[in-house]
């Protein structure tokens, strides 16, 4: 229990998707200009990539790895991940239309998100356990969540202030984003210590 | 346009990197030291090399509907073989690249040339772009792994440099670093481009899904800047 805490909270903080893995940058640039929006894209990410997981590993561990052909893993996971969104997006707008109306935009936007990939390949390469992949999926959405919301709170700051010509758009944000990523710095150390 | 002219917009003029803005993850992950930014550099122009010169051959094979399942799937074999052939010859690159090397797959790079180029223009011309945009990707990456690994580290592909290697500011090297020097080489650019006012949002003109990216920050009610 206190190792599936420990990988949650460091997938979280620790090893934040988009502060420290660069994971999902674009998005994270992309679609953090308003809250609303910077919710539908992480609430999103999180969903697709606990059913990526929940796809994914049990294809690398039951049919590609006894079978030899674990080098597969880079065409298949990318082709079960397109699958995946293609799919859920149908299901959704068929049986609950609510939802899809709030997340089915930024659906398609997801299969080429490095973050969703990165999340299946990280949870293969560390030898997670089906368990803890997944508890590792939901901890690095939320991380990707928690950067995304606080992110556009600091870019809603951003565009009131009068800020050099030549830094305007994208490498102010840039910046910004530089100093979001140093307060996560602080988080080093702090959960392995947490539990020690 | 003549080859030299294709060539060398990848460089300076459409930089991917610097001016598109594509590709930003593993610009961000693997400019720590030189050598990997060479290393990722090369590694994505070989597979952009490849799947451009395919996709153009193929170009009136595939069908439009499905192009982009096409070229993901291309993409990802010809990813596969360079990891492979990385890990067989350079195991210690293999290491320091780690996840960012199996997503080249994912890179706007390499789909953004496929969409915007490969799929409208003759093999050759595919492939001189391809090797452009390549070259451009690892310039962008090698000059800011050489400014995070001088300053941050005091050392240049591994060799110390006399004074910086005492006085170093290690927080370049970390992840902070990374958005820190990227935004301040595009100020950088945008400086040196003056003359050509334009306005510098993401950019997402090579990426597969700008269409559907600009609909869903329309629907937001947020100006379709995203998409420009």
């Amino acid at each position: 229990m206190t190792k599936l805490i420990i990988i949650l909270l460091s997938a979280v903080f620790i090893n934040n998707y988009v502060l420290s893995r660069f994971l999902g940058i674009c998005p994270f640039l992309g679609v953090s200009k308003k809250l609303d929006s910077a919710t539908g894209m992480s609430l999103a990410v999180i969903f697709v990539m606990l059913m990526a997981t929940a796809a994914t590993w049990p294809i690398q561990t039951y049919l590609l790895d006894p079978n030899g052909l674990g080098y597969l893993q880079t065409i298949v996971f990318i082709l079960v991940i397109a699958a995946l969104v293609q799919l859920v997006e149908i299901v959704l707008k068929r049986y609950i239309p609510s939802l899809h109306k709030s997340l089915g935009v930024y659906l398609p936007l997801i299969t080429t998100n490095c973050a969703v990939l990165g999340v299946t390949i990280l949870n293969i390469d560390e030898g997670y356990t089906f368990i803890e992949a997944m508890v590792n999926s939901l901890g690095s959405g939320l991380g990707f969540f928690l950067a995304m919301v606080m992110f556009s709170g600091v870019r809603s700051k951003l565009e009131g202030t009068d800020v050099p010509k030549n830094f305007k758009g994208l490498p102010i944000t840039l910046v910004a984003a530089a100093i979001t990523s140093l307060s996560f710095l602080g988080f080093g150390g702090v959960i392995e210590n947490l539990f020690a | 346009m003549n080859t030299l002219q294709n060539f060398s917009k990848g460089l300076i003029k459409e930089n991917p990197v610097l001016v598109l803005v594509l590709g930003t993850c593993p610009t961000l992950a693997t400019s720590t030291s030189v050598t990997n930014a060479l290393g990722m550099g090369l590694a994505a122009t070989v597979v952009l090399l490849c799947s451009n010169v395919v996709i153009s051959a193929l170009r009136k094979v595939i069908p439009d509907k499905v192009r982009i399942p096409c070229y993901i799937v291309l993409i990802a074999g010809f990813v596969t073989m360079v990891q492979m052939l990385v890990k067989a010859f350079a195991p210690a690159l293999d290491a320091a690249l780690g996840i960012y090397l199996p997503l080249i797959v994912v890179n706007c790079i390499i789909l953004g040339r496929a969409e915007m180029f490969a799929n409208k223009n003759k093999v050759f011309d595919s492939a001189v772009d391809a090797l452009g945009m390549g070259a451009g990707f690892t310039l962008a990456l090698a000059l800011m792994a050489t400014i995070r690994e001088v300053f941050g580290n005091g050392t240049f592909m591994g060799l110390p440099i006399p004074v910086l290697a005492d006085n170093h500011i290690s927080i370049l090297t970390m992840a902070p670093g990374g958005f820190f020097v990227f935004g301040l080489l595009i100020a950088a650019v945008n400086k040196f481009s003056a003359n050509k006012p334009k306005k510098q949002e993401f950019g997402c003109a090579g990426c597969p899904s700008a269409e559907i990216c600009g609909k869903a920050c329309l629907n937001n009610g947020e100006e379709a800047a995203v998409n420009d």
